[in-house]
């Protein structure tokens, strides 16, 4: 949704800002640190390196913002410059070699679920529970790179679909394919842990019996 | 006019526009018509539907403590 108050007082603020005014820029990201520590985590999954990359591209974005043009909205710029750092981080992360973004291929074929008796809703008891939220950590953990992304921005932080597809330089018919199989995949790995294999950090794969 | 039947396949395809209400009003009518038969579809929704109210609850991936405050200090240093 379109908040033309909230984009005016960013206007200000980044006029401000450029205009020899750098302490405004505090009050211009304030209200999104904790966006761009989401993106950073959902690419590097590590507090240490997501802190670290947080402010690296906030950083960023104070030296480059005379060159924000106000084609996208402020947040988009931010949380894009936080996505690209956080990709340069992993590829210079020989660790991470294995899980390169790059190399993600689309999985093929149409999605089915392999087990019925599995498909069964999550009791809205269980919602309510701790041991749930860390099952859904986990299972995010689990996902591949280009799923736990996709979830981390559009499903955690609610960002729209067209800026989502702007910060991953995605369609926006790509953007919803992914989130489409990132969710059916969180459901699957919840569902089969309603019986009581939860909590005890099985990861998605373990969680999935029939992966 | 009764809907016309979709599958569970097309089902399963459409079903995460069709919590984000992105589906035209045709085919949203006809996947209704199919979960009030199909009792795997609507687990399936239901269980989306808990998904995405839980990923989207704000309890997960909290910042660490004092993050705000390393990051402003990280800003001020560079002024």
């Amino acid at each position: 949704m379109p908040q033309p108050q909230l984009e005016s007082t960013e206007t200000q603020l980044i006029r401000r800002v450029c205009g020899g005014e750098p302490e405004a820029f505090e009050e211009l990201v304030r209200p999104y640190e904790r966006m761009v520590y989401l993106t950073a985590i959902s690419i590097l999954r590590n507090q240490a390196d997501a802190e670290e990359v947080a402010q690296d591209a906030v950083l960023k974005a104070f030296s480059k913002l005379s060159s924000f043009r106000g084609e996208c909205k402020f947040s988009t710029w931010l949380v894009q410059i936080t996505y690209n750092e956080a990709r340069m981080r992993l590829r210079k992360d020989r660790r991470n070699l294995y899980e390169s973004l790059d190399e993600q291929q689309e999985p093929e074929g149409e999605y089915r679920p392999r087990d019925f008796a599995d498909w069964r809703q999550i009791p809205s008891e269980l919602l309510e529970e701790n041991e749930t939220l860390q099952a859904l950590q986990n299972a995010i953990d689990s996902l591949s790179p280009a799923y736990r992304e996709i979830v981390i921005l559009r499903d955690l932080q609610n960002l729209s679909t067209k800026d989502v597809g702007i910060i991953l330089g995605l369609s926006e018919g790509a953007i919803k394919t992914r989130l489409h199989r990132a969710r059916l995949q969180l459901r699957d790995a919840l569902a089969p842990g309603i019986d009581g294999s939860w909590g005890k950090g099985q990861s998605y794969q373990k969680v999935r019996p029939w992966s | 006019m009764a809907a016309i039947e979709i599958s569970c396949v097309e089902v399963w395809r459409e079903i995460s526009d069709y919590l984000g209400g992105e589906i035209s009003s045709e085919l949203r009518n006809r996947m209704k018509a199919h979960f009030e038969v199909c009792k795997h579809c609507t687990a399936v929704l239901d269980g989306m539907r808990n998904v995405v109210g839980l990923v989207g609850d704000g309890r997960l991936f909290q910042t660490p403590e004092g993050f705000n405050k390393r990051l402003y200090k990280k800003i001020e240093e560079r002024r």
